[in-house]
């Protein structure tokens, strides 16, 4: 189109105007539409956008005025909630994570090489069958309770203290316990690729150990601390189960009330983009905080990291702090399990176990190659992209994380319905007979909605990462004649591959745990663990489906000694110069 | 080779720093082409081939197979042994899918491609929601006429209801007298204090208890009545009706709200003794047997409007009506049978006959949204201490 333009001009001075204008806009529209990596961002954007974009449309849709209702009873009442459940879960999964990170990396003590993987551990265990398993140990009923009333002699709850556990506090606990596994999977990999130099200086410049840890190597790894704790919050926001399970009112449990108590369904998504616009302000309130500093490192000289040797009190103090977390969030949860599976294992063997372990297996493996694609392409299209407007778009993509999982499935189906009617309709018109399903209720729409919620996994860990590197490599390359394509491959590839396999297999063991979505999505007779699990867990009788929790957890582990080993591997592949200086022997 | 015996400080200076990494990278061996090639491909080949085969497994459309795909809101283990007697009589097979939430959304999403021909649910509710968004369609047939006495039906024949359960109180047989408490508004009186534990006042099926007081009392005497249960709480509402049981059983209260075939579940728990021995220690009662008498619930099915398949669906419907059926609803399920001529099972018959709050089921429905109202102006969820 446009290229014809000049030739349609009579006058060489509007001609070269003409000329002028066209190519601008030529070079515009290249770099910034018609270029393949921009065009493929804004097109997955719109697309993993849709259902949240359905979300908000669902919102205007007319219906009965919610919120004077909700204004004079329970709103503040879920806002003071979540924000408490918020507030408590980032200081929660901040310290535990962080600590712990930098007490495996950087100093020696017993244990700690076993520490190294074991504190990822909890990832693996669903929140609610945590909440389950201590809630059944530790309520007035549970066996600690009861234990200290028959040593006390106690009869009554009128005659002890003990803090009740379906409460705000068991929720934080548990929600921490859970999900501070991101925030040490992040921390630890910025340690372990932080630069020795700055911290060496620091301590040539009087610092100790601990005002070094805050002054230097913690707002260092800022960056990656904050992509953790925004999963974790992230994920504490979308949290139904739990906070059910807990009796805790938030904002999430409100919308679940507000449609299906009050059958508003317009109501459920008006909160929902409340919730949403929540999470942007957020987000940008974090980024505008940074003002723009970026964190790629200035030199490239890696040395072994240095580590401290703890010795008596400390290095104990050091063990316990390390072994809290796994042993409440990992072996006691494992050991229940284990215990209930082993009387409870045959019903779970009747129902096509193998089946249901293989769909567990392939839709997940499935979603974490596709989550990875999408999430590497957006990124990497975000970062040569000249127009911020794009990065807007990807971080509004990447935001389906914080709705809940039922609400997000409202969200996918009703575009895939209606491309559905829309082909069925055509099929009709065309050839006579219709099309039926394509999209929707098949494994298809499965798969498009963990693509969904899982953008902000895989692109928030691979936007962190080539973050780190800096732009003057794209430079250097570029100016030797790659495309960008080929700067990608062999350039960023191999510097992110590492943060590939951690996004890959986040969303891993997340889609094993995923239930609202599968659960509605899933076609008929289609049952992967976690919503068989559902089916008894949903009347509180985990102990029959034992079996397949454990199953959920035992798959999980596998990523994570995958995770450990990658992370060992980090600091080998990111220190190319050191390993080629090695002489030959 | 030349890299190898290269130092990097012997560079040339002018050349930045990275330029002098970047290349070493092109030369090192971090970037063996044909080995990243063939991960991406690989992986991309593997998810693709999934992708068809998973997907395009042969999934029941065809209008004139003898099936009947079914959403259920009820759990399969539940449902299971009867819809294997079903096609053990009919040779039609049942597609199911199971969630509690969402249903109606796919329903209507998915518009005329719909695939569901027939919804199974507990709880009044989501029947009325499905009815009220126009997702089913009015059945008229004898054998579910003959089953279902007029009140457990919608009079269009849009749903059925397949089992009643009695939402009633479990109280204490070693601290709560025979007598002292019958009717809700005991459970609203001082004697009551500190003694009652409920589950949360937001679950469907205290939703509909408050939407039935709401539509026999008034929305004013209600409120006065909701109040006087939460100031009673002997706990914040938690848990199932099982964990109530539990919590009379180890004195954390006296009384509580449960259905009744929690009771039978907990009496017949072979592997899980310790619940024998909470049911042990409940008395079921009955509530407002002189006055209007006790609020019941239903289970229920319909069909929907857009049923590929509504023969097969109204047939299992017909079937889930039948003797048989019903027969096995009350013997494993301890609800109660909404066919006349089958009997609860003896478990719950030895609780005794109870006379049912005559108010069309229907009615109740309609106000709910203004129950889940009252129950956050009461500040119900928070428990006895605000």
């Amino acid at each position: 189109m446009s290229s014809s333009l000049p030739h349609q001009t009579s006058s060489p001075e509007t001609g070269r105007w003409f000329g002028l204008c066209s190519s601008n806009i030529k070079s515009y529209l290249r770099k910034n539409v018609f270029n393949g990596w921009a065009l493929g961002t804004w097109v997955l954007a719109a697309l993993v956008a849709t259902p949240i974009i359905a979300v908000i449309a669902l919102a205007f849709a007319p219906s009965e005025d919610i919120w004077p209702h909700l204004a004079s009873t329970v709103l503040w009442k879920y806002i003071s909630t979540t924000l408490l459940l918020m507030t408590g879960v980032g200081f929660g999964t901040v310290v535990i994570g962080t600590a712990t990170a930098w007490l495996v990396t950087m100093c020696r003590f017993p244990g700690q090489k076993i520490f190294n993987w074991a504190l990822l551990l909890p990832l693996a265990v669903p929140a609610y069958v945590l909440a389950f398993v201590i809630t059944d140990q530790l309520e007035y009923a549970g066996l600690l309770q009861t234990a200290l009333r028959a040593i006390f002699e106690w009869n009554s709850p009128k005659d002890y203290w003990f803090p009740e556990i379906r409460s705000l506090g068991g929720a934080i606990t548990v929600m921490t316990l859970v999900l501070y596994p991101y925030v040490y999977l992040l921390a630890r990999a910025a340690f372990l690729e932080q630069s020795v130099c700055a911290l060496e200086v620091s301590r040539t410049l009087g610092h100790g150990p601990w005002s070094s840890f805050y002054k230097i190597a913690l707002p260092l790894a800022r960056p990656a601390i904050v992509v953790g704790v925004t999963l974790a919050l992230m994920e504490t926001l979308n949290d139904f189960g739990t906070v059910d399970f807990f009796a805790v009112n938030t904002f999430t449990a409100g919308i679940y009330d507000v449609w299906l108590n009050m059958n508003s369904r317009s109501g459920a998504a008006q909160l929902s983009t409340v919730l949403l616009l929540f999470v942007l302000v957020l987000i940008g309130l974090e980024r505008a905080h940074r003002h723009g500093r970026k964190f790629h490192h200035t030199t490239t000289k890696f040395q072994e990291l240095p580590s401290y040797l703890l010795q008596g009190a400390r290095a104990w103090a050091a063990f316990i702090f390390c072994l809290i977390p796994v042993l409440l969030g990992f072996i006691l949860p494992a050991a229940v399990l284990l215990n209930y599976a082993s009387i409870y294992y045959q019903d779970t063997l009747d129902a096509n176990y193998v089946t249901i372990v293989g769909n567990s297996l392939g839709l997940a493996g499935i979603s974490a190659v596709i989550s990875v694609t999408i999430g590497l392409f957006m990124a990497y299209g975000v970062r040569i992209s000249r127009t911020p407007l794009i990065k807007i778009a990807a971080r509004f993509a990447s935001i389906g994380y914080a709705i809940p999982g039922a609400i997000l499935a409202v969200g996918v189906m009703i575009p895939l319905g209606a491309v559905d009617q829309g082909l069925s309709n055509l099929f009709i018109d065309t050839f006579g007979f219709t099309s039926s399903l394509v999209l929707g209720s098949t494994v298809f729409a499965v798969i498009f909605a963990y693509s969904v919620r899982f953008l902000a996994l895989s692109f928030g860990t691979l936007e962190a990462s080539l973050g780190k590197i800096t732009n003057n490599m794209d430079g250097a390359a570029r100016t030797l004649g790659l495309t960008a394509g080929q700067t990608l491959k062999r350039v960023h590839f191999p510097l992110v591959r590492g943060s590939l396999l951690t996004a890959g297999l986040l969303v891993f063991v997340d889609v094993m745990k995923e239930l609202p979505l599968t659960l509605i999505l899933r076609p008929f007779n289609f049952d992967t663990l976690a919503t068989f699990v559902y089916q008894y867990a949903s009347d509180e009788l985990l102990e029959e489906s034992a079996l397949g929790a454990l199953t959920i957890v035992a798959a999980g582990i596998i990523p994570v000694i995958l995770l450990t080993w990658r992370i060992v591997q980090t600091r080998t592949v990111r220190a190319p110069t050191e390993m080629q200086m090695k002489p030959n022997p | 080779m030349y890299e190898q015996k290269m130092q990097p400080h012997k560079l040339p200076q002018q050349l930045p720093f990275q330029a002098r990494v970047f290349n070493k990278m092109i030369k090192s061996n971090l970037l063996k082409k044909p080995i990243i090639n063939a991960t991406i491909g690989l992986s991309m080949g593997f998810s693709i081939l999934s992708l068809a085969v998973i997907n395009f497994t042969p999934t029941p459309a065809a209008a004139n197979e003898p099936v009947v795909n079914l959403y259920s809101y009820r759990q399969p283990f539940l449902i299971k042994p009867l819809l294997d007697e079903f096609t053990k009589q009919t040779t039609i097979k049942v597609n199911v899918v199971f969630a509690k939430k969402g249903m109606l959304e796919k329903i209507r999403a998915a518009g005329n491609n719909n695939p569901a021909d027939a919804v199974l649910t507990t709880d009044i509710g989501r029947l009325n929601a499905l009815s009220q968004a126009g997702v089913l369609k009015p059945v008229r047939s004898k054998i579910l006429e003959a089953n279902i006495p007029a009140n457990l039906r919608q009079k269009d024949g849009l749903w059925f209801a397949l089992t009643t359960r009695a939402r009633v109180v479990f109280a204490s047989v070693d601290r709560v007298k025979p007598g002292e408490i019958t009717t809700l508004a005991d459970l609203a009186s001082p004697k009551a204090k500190g003694r009652l534990c409920l589950r949360s006042g937001k679950h469907a099926y205290n939703i509909a208890l408050i939407a039935s007081v709401i539509a026999n009392d008034g929305q004013q005497a209600a409120e006065k009545w909701l109040r006087g249960l939460k100031s009673n709480l002997a706990r914040k509402p938690q848990g199932n009706d099982r964990a109530q049981a539990k919590a009379i059983y180890q004195g954390q209260c006296d009384i509580a709200l449960a259905n009744t075939y929690y009771m039978g579940k907990m009496i017949t728990e072979k592997k899980k003794t310790e619940q024998n021995d909470w049911a042990k220690s409940i008395r079921v009662q009955f509530l407002d047997q002189n006055g209007r008498g006790q609020h019941v619930n239903i289970s229920g099915a319909a069909v929907t409007k857009t049923a590929k398949h509504g023969e097969q669906a109204i047939k299992l419907l017909e079937f889930l009506s039948g003797k048989k059926a019903q027969s096995i609803y009350a013997a494993e399920n301890f609800e109660y049978p909404v066919n006349p001529s089958v009997k609860p099972s003896k478990l719950v018959q030895s609780w005794g006959d109870f006379k049912a709050d005559s108010i069309a089921i229907e009615e109740i429905a309609k106000y709910r949204a203004a129950a889940s109202k009252l129950v956050d102006k009461v500040g119900f969820n928070d428990g006895p201490s605000s």
